[in-house]
This record gives C-alpha cells, sequence and structure tokens, in this order.
C-alpha cells in the first residue's frame, strides 16, 4: 500500500517535470513526425530517373532504338553524351553519371551471336539501391530485325509480390522506423532520468527517503510507457494517412507488442541510467546501444545477409524483434500467437535489463 | 538502547583512497539537543553526516543512530531521520506546494495528515505566498525555509543539516536559528554542521573536527573555560610593529588582528599574561595598552586546531 503511494508520487512527480519541459515535450511529438515525414517521403529505394550518359559507337537505327527504349524505362535520364567509354567512365569518376551505356561500333555483328552480349552499362557500383535499380535495364528487350529466336527465352520464375505490390519503399520502412523511433526516445528518457536527479542533487535527498529501489525505478518507467504508446499512435496514425501504410492484423496485437518492446527500452535506459555519471555520459551511452539497434535490426539491411555472429548479436536487440513483429503484424497480417517467440525475447531483455539495473542501483553515495 | 542518547558512534572512521576524511571519531550525542560541527571545508563535518545517515559505508568503526546499526539498518532508520543536504537538494523545476506534497507522499503520510502538514509547514516556514513559486525563482533564504520544512514533514526525531546557512543572510540565519530552538523544544535532535563561529557558538554542544579529527568536544561555553590559552587583547599605535614583536616571544601562540586590535594568545603556564605581553611590546619599543580578556570560541577554534598540528608534526 505504502509501496504503490511512493511508486504514485515519484510518476506524479516526473508528470510535473515533464510537463514544464518543452524540449522533451517537443521531442516526443516532434522526433516521430519529422522521421515519418522524412523517411516517408525523402527515402525510396525504388530509383528512377538516374543520370545516364551514352557512348553510341555504332551509331545505327537500332543501336539509338535501343536507347530511346532505355529512357522510356524511366530508369535513365540521358543527360551526357560521349564518344568513348573512356569518356563516360570519366563522367562516373566525377559524379556526373551514374549510369554509362557503351554501344560498341559493332553491335549489330554482335548481337546476332548467341552467349555474348551486344553492349555494356557502366554502373556507379558505390551506391547498391543505384546498381540494384540499373540492373532491371538488362530486361530491355531488343528484338529489331533480328531473326526469330529458336527458343523462346523466358524466365523460369515468375515473381509474385506479396504484402507490397506496389513496390512502395514507405511500406517497407515505416514498420521498422515504428520501432527505430521508439528506441531512439525511450531508451533515452529514461538513461538520463536518474542521471539526472544525479546532477542536480536530487539523489541525495531521495536516497535518505524510505522510497526503495524497486519503486524508484517503477515510478520512473511508468509514464515514460504511457508516452511511448502515445508516439505509437502518433506514428500509426501517421502512416496510415500520409502514406497508406496497411494494418493487415490485429491493431491490438500491434500495441501489446509496443507495450513489452517499449517497455524493454525504457528498462534498458534504467540500466544506462545506473552506469553513466552525467547526462552526456549517458546520452553517449544511448549512442552505443542505438547505432548497432538500427544498423543490426534487419530494418536497413536484411537480418539473413549478416555473418552468423552478428546475427546472435542483433537476436539480443529488442529492435530486431519488434521490427519482426511490426512487419508481420501491419504488413503480413500475422496473429501475436504466431509471433510468440519475438514477445518472448523482448521480455527476457527486460526483466534482465531491469534486474541488472536495481542490483546496480545503491541507494548510497559512495 | 540509552533513552537519553540519538547518536553513538565508536572509531567511526572513512578514507577515500590514501585520503582519511574521518578519523577514528567517538560521539556521543544526547537527545533533544542541537549538536554542532565547526570546522573549516574538508575537515569531514559532511562525510560523518552522511555516514550517520548510511549514504556512506564507514571504512572503519560503528554508529548506532536512534538504536539502529547505521548502515546496516539504515532503512528502517530513514523514517525517523530528517536530511538537509549541504546543497539545495529538491526540485527546481517543482513549485514549492508540489514539493512539499511529493515529500509527503514518498514518506507515505496518510491522506488526511498530509494536508495538515502541509498547511502547517506552509505557514511554520512562512511559505504560503511562495507556495505556487519555483525554488529556482526564490532567495537562498527562502529555499532553505522550504528545505527545512521538506526535512521535518514527516516529523523525524533526529535532523541533520549540513551547512544549512551557506547560502542565507544574516537576518534569515537568525530566524531559521529561531526555528531550530522551537525544534529541539518539541524534542528533536539536531545535529548541524557549520563554519560559522556566531553559529556554532548557539549549540548546547559543539565538535571541533580538523582533517578528519575531532580535536574538541564539550558545550560551547566549557570549551571557552577549559581553553588551553590564555588571551590578551592590545592596542598599539603601530599594530604592525607589535605584531612583529609579539611574534618572535617565546609563550605566545598566535596574533590575530582585528582591525585596531591585537588578539594574542599567550601559554597557560604564564601566570600574568597581561603583563607578560606588555613587558615583551615595552622591550621592542613599541607603545601599547595590553590587557587579559576572556577567552571567544575563536580563540579556542584557533588554539585546539594549532595543538593538533602540532601533534601531528610531531
Amino acid at each position: 500500500m505504502n509501496s504503490l503511494l511512493r511508486i504514485l508520487a515519484i510518476l506524479r512527480k516526473e508528470i510535473w517535470q515533464l510537463r514544464r519541459d518543452r524540449l522533451t515535450m517537443g521531442m516526443i511529438i516532434g522526433i516521430p513526425t519529422l522521421q515519418i515525414i522524412l523517411f516517408g517521403f525523402a527515402i525510396n529505394t525504388d530509383v528512377r530517373h538516374l543520370r545516364a550518359g551514352v557512348a553510341d559507337q555504332a551509331n545505327t537505327q537500332v543501336s539509338r532504338t535501343l536507347v530511346a527504349d532505355t529512357e522510356a524505362s524511366q530508369v535513365i535520364n540521358i543527360t551526357q553524351r560521349a564518344l568513348t567509354p573512356e569518356e563516360l567512365e570519366t563522367m562516373l569518376r566525377r559524379g556526373e553519371i551514374s549510369v554509362g551505356i557503351v554501344i560498341p561500333p559493332d553491335f549489330e555483328r554482335r548481337l546476332q551471336q548467341q552467349g555474348r552480349a551486344a553492349a555494356q552499362l557502366l554502373v556507379d557500383g558505390s551506391d547498391p539501391i543505384i546498381l540494384g535499380a540499373a540492373r532491371q535495364l538488362t530486361a530491355v528487350p531488343v528484338n529489331y530485325r533480328l531473326p526469330p529466336s529458336p527458343i523462346k527465352s523466358a524466365s523460369v520464375y515468375e515473381v509474385r509480390n506479396f504484402y507490397n505490390p506496389e513496390r512502395r519503399s514507405a511500406v517497407n520502412i515505416i514498420p521498422g522506423l515504428l520501432g527505430v523511433i521508439l528506441t531512439m526516445t525511450m531508451v533515452l528518457f529514461t538513461a538520463i532520468a536518474i542521471v539526472r536527479e544525479r546532477e542536480r542533487g536530487n539523489l541525495e535527498l531521495l536516497i535518505n527517503t524510505p522510497v526503495r529501489t524497486p519503486e524508484l525505478m517503477a515510478g520512473k518507467i511508468l509514464p515514460y510507457v504511457l508516452i511511448g504508446l502515445i508516439q505509437a499512435t502518433l506514428i500509426i496514425t501517421l502512416s496510415v494517412f500520409l502514406f497508406r501504410i496497411p494494418i493487415r492484423g490485429n491493431l491490438l496485437d500491434l500495441y501489446l507488442a509496443a507495450l513489452v518492446f517499449i517497455s524493454a527500452n525504457l528498462t534498458m535506459g534504467l540500466f544506462i541510467s545506473t552506469l553513466a555519471k552525467t547526462q552526456m555520459q549517458a546520452m553517449q551511452m544511448n549512442f552505443f546501444f542505438f547505432l548497432p539497434s538500427i544498423l543490426l535490426s534487419g530494418f536497413m539491411f536484411p537480418f539473413d545477409g549478416m555473418p552468423g555472429i552478428v546475427q546472435h548479436i542483433a537476436e539480443i536487440l529488442p529492435l530486431t524483434h519488434f521490427v519482426r513483429l511490426s512487419r508481420g503484424i501491419l504488413l503480413r497480417g500475422a496473429a501475436l500467437i504466431e509471433l510468440l517467440p519475438e514477445i518472448r525475447a523482448l521480455a527476457i531483455f527486460m526483466v534482465v535489463t531491469l534486474t541488472i539495473a536495481i542490483l546496480r542501483f545503491r541507494k548510497r553515495l559512495d | 538502547m540509552n533513552r537519553d542518547i540519538a547518536i553513538r558512534t565508536h572509531n567511526l572512521t572513512r578514507r577515500f583512497g590514501t585520503v582519511t576524511a574521518v578519523d577514528h571519531i567517538n560521539l556521543e550525542i544526547p537527545r533533544a539537543r542541537i549538536y554542532g560541527f565547526l570546522g573549516p571545508n574538508g575537515s569531514g563535518k559532511s562525510t560523518t553526516i552522511r555516514m550517520l545517515c548510511g549514504l556512506i559505508r564507514p571504512t572503519e568503526g560503528e554508529a548506532e543512530v536512534l538504536g539502529h546499526q547505521v548502515p546496516r539498518d539504515a532503512e528502517s532508520l530513514k523514517r525517523s531521520i530528517g536530511y538537509m543536504t549541504q546543497r539545495f537538494s529538491l526540485y527546481q523545476d517543482l513549485t514549492v506546494q508540489e514539493n512539499l506534497e511529493f515529500m509527503a507522499e514518498i514518506y507515505s503520510l496518510p491522506h488526511a495528515k498530509r494536508r495538515t502538514r502541509i498547511e502547517r509547514a506552509l505557514r511554520d516556514y512562512q511559505l504560503r505566498e511562495f507556495h505556487d513559486q519555483r525554488p529556482e525563482t526564490m532567495s537562498g533564504g527562502e529555499r532553505q525555509r522550504l528545505a527545512l520544512a521538506a526535512a521535518t514533514l514527516h516529523e523525524p526525531e533526529l535532523l541533520f543539516l549540513d551547512e544549512p546557512t551557506s547560502a542565507v543572510d544574516p537576518q534569515s540565519r537568525r530566524d531559521f536559528w529561531e526555528t531550530l530552538f522551537a525544534l529541539v523544544h518539541q524534542g528533536i535532535t539536531i545535529l548541524v554542521s557549520t563554519h560559522y563561529m556566531d553559529e556554532a557558538e548557539r549549540c548546547h554542544r559543539l565538535a571541533i573536527l580538523d582533517h578528519g579529527v575531532l580535536v574538541a568536544d564539550d558545550s560551547p561555553q566549557q570549551l571557552m573555560t577549559n581553553i588551553d590559552a590564555s588571551v590578551v587583547e592590545v592596542e598599539a599605535s603601530d599594530s604592525q610593529q607589535a605584531r612583529v614583536a609579539l611574534n618572535s616571544l617565546a609563550k605566545i601562540q598566535s596574533v590575530t588582528q582585528l582591525g585596531m586590535r591585537l588578539r594574542v594568545l599567550v601559554d597557560r603556564t604564564e601566570a600574568e599574561p597581561g603583563k607578560y605581553v606588555a613587558a615583551g611590546l615595552r622591550a621592542a619599543g613599541v607603545k601599547a595598552n595590553a590587557r587579559q580578556t576572556s577567552a571567544s570560541l575563536e580563540d579556542v577554534f584557533v588554539v585546539v586546531t594549532r595543538q593538533h598540528h602540532e601533534k601531528a608534526a610531531a
């Protein structure tokens, strides 16, 4: 009973302080809004209109038709003309073009030969997404004035794109982004929560009261759970209305997953708070957690492509599990029951970090 | 457990690395009294108070506070003690009212009591007009009244005040001490640390700390009566010359200038210190009046810390 009263006392105090902290309030609303809009509108992995140069050394009707067809695919915009492949290479190096089309003088003769490419694409491979986009150009057909092929050169496979048939990048990015934004804000909130009291001298007073460590931790976490859920609601609302992100699964399932994920991040923040001496240090440590989260979670790069040991590290991070949950529920329409291992992993992470935080925190100054 | 003793320590010691902040301190602090810790910065006052609250573990020795072994039973002690930290430690971004409500809740005061206690605190500590104000906008004296109000809200038996008046004007300090005596009258024991002589003199009993060592422990009156020196006041036309002359005399412990006058501490072995000083000044050709006077607490402080340094050097 007294315990509950003390938890409520801490909780109410946190809310009073939060209400007056304009910067933090701005962070709660501002960061999700800004990120959703930036990621949703600016980031597009389905690249079009790459700047391209052409060195058409054949300069026949067929070669000109090929160039015109290639441009018509909208993948490239021809902005430069060159006489030799060397010139194109220079342009590529200078960054003036991303793709170079080389059509050799003996283009038409080469077309007749089987098993040999007639023309070349020079692609700026320093950006994998551009490389991927340029690969699409290899599908441009050249059938002009050619003898009919003996066998129909059709692909063995036909791709059926599940869950994102329009190939919209926002659909790929935003479910994961929900987790990224929550990681970014939630961990930081609790990471500075205890350090701030220490820095401002409040902790010396607080540890001299009958408040117990688990009560203090609970009082510090609970207000931010609520804030996390508000943030999640804001992100989901923006995603649905601005980017038509489908909610194919159960919305309640998504909220339950978010609740566990938010709590796991908050307990991680508390753990950081028991390690750091100053708010600055807490923010730096937060970065060490955030960076692997964003890179290894499968949000940016596919989990399956990572080496085994990195996959093990990724399995520890809460964001990895939440990206799977969020994509599963939002896009694939999976039920929470089907994703139970992910929830379990988050729950374990939460219990472990909270226990360490409680054990590390001492009601003492030495 | 002794009903009359609030705090008892035995060889209480705390080392930070190679530095001994508190060095084998033995204390017996009576209940319902103001007990003072007098000493310069770094003399171990704060460290001792923090050990008695259970905030810092002693390296050696033990302490019993209100019958609780510290730091072992520090948690059960928390409810009976109040602590006013050296630095203002309430929340600067909460109003006076909110700070008091928070403290009342964290000490789990019953709902009905919470309101009456806060009301009484606002009245007793003249905080009503500030109840909606945040500490960051208040003066040092007002903030200190708030800190004391918060520390006494749960009616502790024992109050630790760590240099409570360091950021407070003289009038507020006077008022503050009036409040302390009112609290003692209610039966509360107060342990207060200070480096002001006038405050130290108002304590019922006083411990003088120097580099972590307890160098004196008695009532201020007894300390002044039993001082191990005689005090002579000198009025000289040329105080600088007088000073030089006195410093060369064998039985002089120290010379302190107070405006036109010099305060001279003479060994107790000298039967007639006034004449001794006057003779010394005459011999050096300095025109001056010298007469013996009663010791002040500052004289006591100078003598005991000097003796301690001589002992440490020997």
